[in-house]
């Protein structure tokens, strides 16, 4: 069992070609504040990128960012504010729900998992903002794709294939991501009170209209209580942010009681209030609960979000939040079994998506698919894909697919 | 043309033409199947008129069952097939092959479902890019990404080139508002990738088929996101003395924090060529022309136009106009949208090329390109995407005139390498297609090309899809698969472990 932590890109490249050459699978780790999502990993070697750390390049006129994958999210972060940029993609934070510290994940973390948060609706994930990278792949050679301009159609995107792959299809040494100006002003209009379908028409509604809502959650009764320190109290609060300049969010915000001036009682909450709450919904901080009680994340058509929850009320205790307009399902069990097949047969029902098993005991994670099952043809694609670049499955075999590459080299799966 | 070095073209296929076209009327029965050297005439290029080819044959499947048949027919007769859109790629994408069935997909045009609770349209691949928009705007809804072509280009084909258009800055390329394709591969297979969620659940396969340019699969229903359409657009007009000055205008606007709706810049001789075929009213005296649109509701708009007034005056502008109703936004507009046909009044033919560049090396890059100008005795007339740095010189020639396309073409090649050269890249929107395929050498070293070449491989293992574009040199996939393994030991005995 040992432990490798290169300093530099070259390092990274020498240590995965021997691994290559040994056949022995590495587990590929920034922080490990993510650890804890996937099936879970047995390999011999684990490769350590937390001390490939820096940024690179950084050019605000030109919205462009450059850093060593396992440069902290947090140092990046505190970097941007300080030029009034933000990624605007928000990455979220798994630690607190994974029983882990707070503020810890690197930027390479952030692409291989292809992080996003409330403002996903309006601003995309990860992978609509990452340029460039530069990475070594699983036959023990490093290549580039993209650059550092938002607009270039040179090559395939191998860059946004490198989002939400986990680990298993190159490790990253560097990586450039487009950044953006924060926004000045925010202000988030709660509208209190609402069912789940209630709240899911109002906002499809606040979404159509011409506001630019920027995010859109429901917190149900009692879950409300459980963001931003219980500042919002218990009743069930569906909440709308608007970013922007002072004039317009102003103006917007405005718009948006005249719309729901019948919908229910109306909360206005602004600045770091505001941030506290969108920060608590993005982490899943209602769930963070310190257990292992199994916690889904279900990605779906926003209006079917809450019909499929209903659905599943009837057949398994649950606890239930949305995100994205409704798209987006966080979900807990309360009676600690995962019910993956129960959720995934409604989730089919209800338009399809996928449901990522994000929490669960170490058992389960093995015993359960953690990533959605994709059909037949498309499994076979994305397996001949993984064989393209890792053809020895030296990198986080397994952890996304079982089998997939694995079953070659004996490891238990 | 130039020695552009095309697929050789398979003997056994061309001598089995008349049993291709006779099982392609099998399962494309009625009018999809074309063979007549005359009516295919029609389909022997795209966009990029230079090259021009025939095909084997010209197949307009309408169903995905067709797709799929042909796909697989093919696939089990190693015959290459090469895709179409609405044939609008500048880039040579959609070329034919003399031995490669031409699968059009024009026929593939309804609209299949409108979702504006949760906004998103479903399309066959051969609606309009602006056919969408039509479908939603009396709800006040459109479809963001807005390529120059939209009239006429395919949003199957936006798929394939990635697409953007002067709202991208704010609004996304077509990667950022595609949710979901479906689409078949070489071996017939049919495959879906998203739909009206957001994310993969697995690799982001969607994010890779986005600007493959038709080389991993043929894209049969596409999910797009739309947008509610901002309140109010109005746009300055601003004019430099020098294009240093433009630029650091746009530097400034965005460090202020502004990503407008639109931000577009021109050059001395576009801007001549420009008013002189649509009498814009644009002031002749400047060296560079940027036009600034903010969009969103009126209060926001009001105040960021006269932030943006400020920010021109500090950099010095000569002239800024600010549009006092719609008709005077276009009015703006108009100068700008009539350039590619306005440099073509000034010279016969004109070759337009498509790099990205870091904003703040224009003038560097502007400065290389009058020196190339001179080296090459061609003009050269500059429209330029100025938020993202995406640059459309329009190099002058004239096709008649022995050698000038020639000319024309190691000047735009000159033209990208310097692009390269400054840390941008060879191709912004338009595509690598056939036209600069040979240059992705100057982007990428070998093991990077081959790493992009197995992604191909995983797809359509013997090069069957629209081969000759993009990849210079085509590697078999048995030999990209070869592994070179060297040795077991650590080269690193130093690095930290423990």
């Amino acid at each position: 069992m040992t432990t490798f932590t290169p300093t530099t890109s070259d390092e990274v490249l020498s240590t995965v070609a021997w691994a290559v050459a040994e056949e022995s699978p590495l587990e590929i780790l920034g922080h490990g504040s993510k650890r804890g999502i996937g099936r879970p990993l047995q390999t011999e070697h684990t490769l350590d990128l937390s001390k490939l750390t820096g940024v690179t390049l950084y050019e605000p006129a030109e919205l462009v960012l450059s850093a060593k994958a396992g440069t902290p999210l947090a140092e990046i972060e505190r970097l941007l504010a300080e030029n009034g940029q933000q990624l605007a993609f928000e990455p979220m934070d798994y630690g607190p729900l994974l029983g882990g510290e707070p503020g810890k994940g690197t930027i390479g973390g952030v692409l291989a998992a292809n992080l996003s948060g409330p403002r996903r609706l309006k601003a995309g994930a990860a992978r609509d903002h990452i340029l460039g990278i530069n990475v070594v792949s699983g036959r023990g050679e490093a290549f580039k794709s993209g650059g550092r301009v938002v607009k270039n159609v040179t090559g395939y995107d191998m860059s946004k294939l490198m989002a939400n792959s986990w680990g298993t299809l190159a490790v990253f040494t560097d990586v450039t991501f487009k950044v953006l100006p924060a926004a000045e002003t925010e202000v988030t209009l709660a509208i209190r009170g609402l069912l789940d379908d209630a709240a899911a028409s109002a906002m499809a509604l606040a979404l159509g209209c011409s506001a630019e809502v920027s995010s859109a959650a429901h917190l149900p009764e009692r879950i409300a209580a459980r963001v931003a320190g219980g500042t919002l109290g218990s009743d069930a609060a569906t909440l709308l942010r608007v970013e922007g300049f002072g004039p317009s969010v102003a103006y917007r915000i405005a718009a948006l009681k005249t719309l729901f001036a019948n919908a229910g009682p109306l909360q206005e909450i602004s600045g770091e209030a505001s941030r506290l709450i969108w920060r608590d919904v993005r982490d899943i901080r209602p769930f963070a609960d310190g257990s292992e009680k199994p916690v889904w994340r279900v990605s779906m058509t926003p209006s079917q979000g809450h019909q499929m929850v209903l659905t599943l009320r009837m057949q398994a205790a649950v606890s239930a939040f949305y995100d994205w307009q409704g798209g987006l399902v966080w979900l807990r069990m309360e009676e600690g079994d995962p019910e993956a097949a129960l959720l995934r047969g409604l989730l089919r029902k209800h338009g399809g998506g996928h449901a990522t098993l994000v929490r669960a005991a170490p058992a389960h994670r093995a015993a359960v698919p953690v990533f959605e099952p994709q059909a037949p043809h498309l499994a076979a694609l994305s397996a001949r894909l993984k064989a393209e670049f890792d053809p020895k499955a030296i990198l986080n075999p397994g952890r996304m697919a079982p089998g997939v590459g694995s079953a070659t080299l004996g490891i238990a799966t | 043309m130039s020695g552009l070095a095309m697929p050789k073209p398979d003997d056994a296929t061309m001598r089995r033409r008349d049993e291709i076209v006779a099982d392609m009327r099998i399962i494309v029965p009625g009018e999809g199947v074309v063979d007549a050297a005359n009516a295919m005439r029609a389909f022997e290029s795209d966009g990029l008129t230079a090259y021009r080819q025939l095909p084997l044959v010209v197949v307009l499947p309408e169903t995905v069952a067709q797709v799929s048949r042909v796909l697989k027919y093919c696939n089990d007769r190693n015959i290459r097939v090469v895709p179409r859109g609405s044939g609008t790629s500048l880039s040579g994408g959609a070329l034919p092959l003399e031995d490669a069935v031409l699968l059009v997909m024009s026929r593939f045009n309804r609209i299949l479902e409108i979702d504006f609770p949760n906004r998103v349209v479903v399309v066959q691949p051969g609606v309009t890019n602006l056919g969408i928009t039509t479908a939603v705007e009396q709800e006040g809804f459109y479809y963001a990404p807005d390529p120059s072509s939209q009239i006429a280009c395919s949003i199957g084909g936006n798929v394939a080139e990635n697409s953007g258009g002067v709202h991208c800055l704010k609004y996304g390329l077509t990667a950022n508002n595609v949710l979901g394709i479906e689409m078949v591969l070489m071996n017939g297979e049919v495959v879906r990738l998203g739909g009206s969620h957001l994310d993969a659940e697995g690799y982001d396969l969607l994010g890779v088929m986005t600007g493959s340019e038709g080389l991993l699969g043929v894209v049969t229903e596409v999910t797009v996101r739309i947008l509610k359409k901002p309140e109010t657009a109005r746009a300055l007009l601003i004019g430099f003395p020098t294009s240093e000055q433009g630029g650091q205008c746009v530097a400034d606007i965005i460090g202020a924090g502004i990503i407008p709706g639109g931000m577009e810049m021109m050059d001395r001789p576009a801007i001549h060529a420009a008013e002189d075929f649509v009498h814009a009213g644009y002031p002749l005296d400047v060296e560079a022309l940027l036009i600034v649109e903010l969009d969103g509701p009126g209060v926001e708009v009001d105040h960021l136009i006269t932030a943006v007034e400020a920010i021109a005056i500090r950099n010095g502008s000569t002239t800024c106009r600010i549009s006092q109703s719609e008709q005077e936004r276009l009015s703006f507009w108009a100068g700008r949208k009539a350039a590619f046909p306005a440099v073509g009044r000034i010279s016969p033919d004109y070759y337009c090329m498509d790099g990205t560049i870091p904003r703040k090396e224009l003038p560097r890059v502007l400065a290389g390109m009058r020196e190339l100008s001179e080296k090459y005795g061609l003009g050269v007339a500059n429209v330029f995407h100025a938020g993202d740095g995406n640059l459309h010189p329009l190099i002058l020639y004239d096709a008649n005139v022995p050698g000038e396309l020639d000319k024309a073409e190691s000047f735009g090649a000159d033209i990208l390498r310097l692009c390269v050269k400054v840390g941008g890249v060879l191709t912004g929107e338009h595509g690598v297609g056939v036209e600069k395929r040979d240059l992705m050498p100057e982007m990428f070293n070998q093991i990077d090309l081959d790493q992009q070449m197995r992604v191909k491989c995983a797809f359509d293992p013997n090069h069957l899809l629209n081969p000759g574009k993009v990849f210079p040199q085509l590697r078999r996939c048995a030999e990209l698969g070869r592994m070179h393994i060297s040795g077991g030991k650590l080269p690193f005995p130093d690095i930290p472990r423990f």
